[in-house]
């Protein structure tokens, strides 16, 4: 591998960047088809009722209007499925609810999909919607996790009492009940987990197609996982047979978690079009995104941390109870559960742990995967509360970390996971000296003499990406396998088409994946391109989430690479009159082992395609695909150190610095795996200091525009500092672990530890996120009586 | 219904509109420029973001009767043929995009601080930017781009 020019390893400029620069990318909303109509969604505006009925009369009279569908008309189609099946303690399987589409009989929360209004242009569809006449017969809501769980709450499913999903629980309470028995010191804490809402900038938009020549339809979709829409909307929502189904997914502008569910409105939208026979157009206005797109997070949570004498820690007890929305979406169970409780070992050796969630429904959008989807949760819990043990014992917040790090590999967690490799004191060393961590008192002493209060604030951190096996993940409830898939088709003129089940939504996959496949091949980096996104062109793959896709889509490219060379071997042997076993593959050439002999890989492929002198028996072309299913997670891990400054007079937190160390594993193109750690980072920041959804007590949401959802902008956030200290994977050959979503995981705690240090002085101990001047200033308000 | 004349790209174009017609509306429905955006209902996003003789304007809040007779530049009308302009180069240099959605109106706000202020301070990037959101990058490497850039154009487009 070569490492600079455009391999492995350089910091390639983008191949994507041409048409976004130019205006030239192709999103959903981008696509026009010949003869389409447009679909808007009308919505409850309450958060739970029963539906009186649905006058669509005057409506249907409208100009326009060629359609007007409702939950009834849709009956007879099956409901939006969920992706994971998560067992209680009592071994009871959770309370799955039907979610029909359009709303059937009683809608729940604010933004449920009540009817769809088809007309010829989408400002006739908007404007005949206001005149459905839905009678809303309104009940009581509950729309937040105290209120469904209060005697008497209102109910949003009578098939979930008391408004359980399940009751679940990961590790050995007995052991952990006896670590604590024998602690020299209990640390408890108290946590909510702030609910968010993704807003990637491109508002989610779909056009579905009914073809009767060929009985196709055709989806045009937002989504990051194609393959998954397909299976989920042609298996068990439409029953329509696969081959009959394309989705395509162009490009799409960030997910960020957010487009993974499989979503009613793409279910309605393919539905309609077949139903009209004309293609149906449908693209979501940033208002009801706020009410339609999943959210993210929102946890309650309360933990304890036994330690010996010598702050060594001995066991961990967490309960969380965790809001699933109104409905289940694709990923909604497992994020809570086995993308949360598993994660709680962290960096230490803690032996025994135990953590229980109880998941809610409530009259709220229902809640999915957000960039990190549940290890932010955890990680910001186990890091405010290994930060107040360092405290409460008196011990440095540094040591207790580094006393407590896994330090011999593999190690088995008592949740789960098997970590594989890592380095916990390179990348907190890396951190400490990036930051100048040693430097700091005396930069608090010189904010105070301004009157200032300086904090500063450490998370130490793992990660596990790229989530498999899928034999595992399909015992704990899995409805899915998490393999991925990757062709590689060398042309008859040695150019070269790269196909992936992952999706490319701003990570620069026809890059990253171009340089891996030139780097192995020895072609120009011009000559090779990514194709993804569309079902009809792609092998059948999972998509793009959980920091999945170099690891796991990265090293299913690399597996068919290598067929792709073992097969051009042979022909090149047949070519040079040598054993296929003398062939070596370097830069471009199959040359015969000592000697100058030698075919080029275009000689190879023209001969695989042109085989009139070709080996017998072997079949011609030269196109190869691999399916990879990892034998365990990636364990990303690192260190984030933040500097604030507050002003006791308004409560402002100012971000004076960021520094992250991480180890990603194997990086393939160093700027775009720096440009994923800021775009987390900002994310992570965001929660913690800027970005809080608010429901009010009816479920009418709060914070349902960018009037009122604060989104970090350019000012809010300083440039921030990136280091590596790289350990390999190694169970995948690229030794690659995975990048997208480390900011938003590793710094909201580092984040919060540095304000809550930084109010310290002042009697502050404590802090809710987001950190809002608000909520500072109330905080440094209360403490000083 | 009204009919709106105005120069886009250089070049003269015509359509008839409704009054509520928004200047991004006609841009993408009617010329098919589908390279300016639309991120949000509010005007806050900046996806949006076009050149309205020569300043930048949010073409979400613009009508298209208001747009009548002006020169508008829109993302596919800044490169010079295959050649990109400056600060097309400065954000593909500096990784200052990734999904691309909020890229074009980025680099049109970007060209016009550049207009004005052929050295800007990472602090008056940022101030600068603050109509216009991004979900991907943190900002920082479109920061580091947009100063670039500025740079490159040298006081000028």
């Amino acid at each position: 591998m070569s490492g600079n020019g455009t391999g492995i390893g350089a910091s390639v400029k983008r191949k994507e960047d041409q048409r976004f620069l130019t205006g030239r990318g192709r999103y959903t909303d981008d696509i026009n088809l010949h003869g389409q109509l447009y679909g808007y969604i009308l919505r409850s505006p309450v958060a739970h009722a029963s539906i009186g009925g649905i006058d669509t009369g005057a409506a249907m009279a409208a100009p326009g209007v060629h359609a007007v569908f409702t939950g009834k008309d849709m009956e007879g189609v099956g409901g939006i499925p969920t992706g994971w099946l998560i067992h209680s303690k009592d071994g009871s399987a959770m309370v799955e609810p039907p979610h029909p589409a359009l709303a059937l009989g009683k809608v729940r929360y604010v933004g449920d999909c009540v009817a769809i209004v088809v007309a010829d242009t989408m400002e006739q569809a908007k404007s005949a919607a206001n005149l459905v006449d839905v009678d809303y017969q309104e009940l009581p809501a509950v729309a937040s996790i105290e209120a469904a769980e209060a005697e008497g709450a209102a109910q949003v499913h009578d098939e979930a009492p008391d408004n359980v999903c399940y009751d679940w629980e990961v590790g050995d309470k007995a052991a952990t009940d006896a670590a604590f028995e024998g602690a020299d010191h209990v640390v408890s804490i108290d946590v909510v987990n702030n609910r968010l809402i993704p807003n990637a900038i491109e508002p989610r938009a779909a056009i579905a197609n009914f073809d009767p020549a060929t009985d196709e339809y055709t989806l045009y979709t937002t989504s990051q996982n194609p393959h998954l829409v397909r299976l989920l909307l042609g298996a068990f929502v439409l029953g329509l047979p696969e081959h009959k189904l394309r989705i395509v997914a162009p490009d799409v502008g960030g997910g960020f978690g957010s487009k993974i569910p499989h979503y009613a409105e793409e279910a309605i939208l393919t539905w309609t079009a077949g139903q009209l026979g004309r293609p149906v157009k449908w693209t979501c206005e940033r208002i009801d995104a706020f009410k339609s797109d999943t959210h993210g997070r929102d946890h309650i949570s309360t933990a304890k941390l036994a330690l010996d004498a010598d702050g060594n820690f001995l066991g961990l007890h967490v309960s969380t109870k965790a809001n699933l929305g109104a409905y289940l979406s694709t990923f909604a169970t497992c994020v809570p559960t086995y993308l949360y409780g598993i994660l709680f070992a962290g960096p230490y050796t803690t032996p025994a742990v135990y953590c229980e969630v109880k998941s809610f429904f409530t009259n709220t959008v229902p809640v999915d995967a957000l960039r990190g989807a549940g290890r932010p949760e955890a990680t910001y819990l186990l890091e405010r509360l290994v930060e107040k043990a360092a405290r409460e014992l008196g011990m440095d917040r540094v040591e207790i970390r580094r006393k407590n790090f896994v330090r011999e590999f593999p190690y088995q967690t008592p949740v789960a996971l098997q970590y594989d490799q890592g380095d916990y004191d390179a990348t907190l060393d890396l951190a400490l000296a990036a930051a100048d961590w040693d430097g700091f008192e005396a930069r608090r002493a010189e904010a105070a003499a301004r009157g200032k209060c300086r904090g500063i604030g450490i998370s130490t951190f793992i990660e596990a990406c790229g989530i498999a096996p899928s034999a595992v993940v399909g015992s704990l409830g899995a409805r899915a396998g998490l393999y991925e898939s990757g062709s590689v088709r060398v042309h008859p003129t040695g150019s070269i088409s790269v196909f992936t089940g992952t999706h490319s939504h701003g990570q620069g996959h026809e890059t990253t994946f171009a340089q891996i496949v030139s780097d192995m091949l020895g072609v120009d980096f011009n000559a090779v391109d990514v194709v993804h996104g569309d079902s009809a062109k792609i092998p059948f793959g999972m998509g793009t989430y959980g920091s999945r896709s170099l690891a796991v889509g990265g090293t299913a490219i690399y597996l068919a690479v290598e067929k792709v060379i073992e097969k051009g071997k042979k022909i090149a042997a047949h070519l040079l009159e040598a054993s296929a076993e003398d062939i070596e593959f370097e830069n471009g050439s199959f040359t015969v082992a000592g000697t100058d002999r030698s075919k080029s890989l275009g000689e190879v492929a023209l001969t695989a395609y042109v085989p009139h002198n070709y080996p017998a028996g072997l079949e011609p072309g030269l196109e190869e695909t691999a399916f990879y299913d990892p034998l365990n997670f990636t364990f990303p891990a690192g260190t984030h150190i933040v500097e604030v400054e507050v002003d006791p007079e308004t409560g402002e937190v100012d971000l004076v610095a960021v520094t992250g160390s991480d180890d990603v594993g194997r990086i393939i193109n160093p700027m775009i795996v720096a440009g994923q750690l800021h775009g987390g980072l900002a994310h992570g920041i965001g929660q913690a200091l800027m970005e809080e959804c608010r429901y009010q007590e009816d479920g009418q949401l709060e914070t349902g525009s960018y009037m009122n959802y604060t989104m970090p902008r350019a000012a809010d956030l300083p440039s921030f500092s990136i280091n590596h200290n790289t350990t390999h994977c190694t169970h995948n050959p690229l030794g690659a672990k995975g990048v997208g979503e480390v900011g938003s995981i590793g710094v909201p705690p580092a984040v919060i530890n540095a304000v809550i240090d930084a109010l310290r002085p002042l009697g502050v101990d404590d802090m809710t996120m987001p950190a809002t001047s608000q909520r500072v200033w109330q905080a440094i308000q209360h403490a000083q009586g | 219904m009204p009919t709106v004349t105005m120069t886009v790209n250089g070049m003269e174009r015509s359509g008839t509109v409704e009054g509520r017609t928004l200047l991004v509306e006609f841009l993408r429905e009617h010329l098919g420029l589908t390279g300016t955006h639309v991120g949000c209902d509010t005007s806050q996003c900046g996806a949006c973001v076009v050149h309205v003789n020569g300043t930048s304007v949010k073409s979400c809040t613009c009508l298209a009767v208001q747009a009548d007779g002006a020169d508008v530049t829109t993302i596919e009308g800044l490169a010079n043929g295959a050649d990109l302009h400056p600060m097309q180069e400065a954000f593909r240099e500096h990784h200052g995009l990734q999904c691309g959605f909020c890229t074009p109106g980025m680099v049109l706000s970007a060209v016009d601080l550049a207009n004005q202020n052929s050295d800007p301070s990472e602090h008056e990037v940022r101030e600068w930017l603050e109509g216009n959101l991004c979900r991907c990058t943190g900002y920082h490497n479109i920061v580091k781009a947009v100063q670039a850039g500025a740079q490159a154009m040298g006081g000028g487009s």
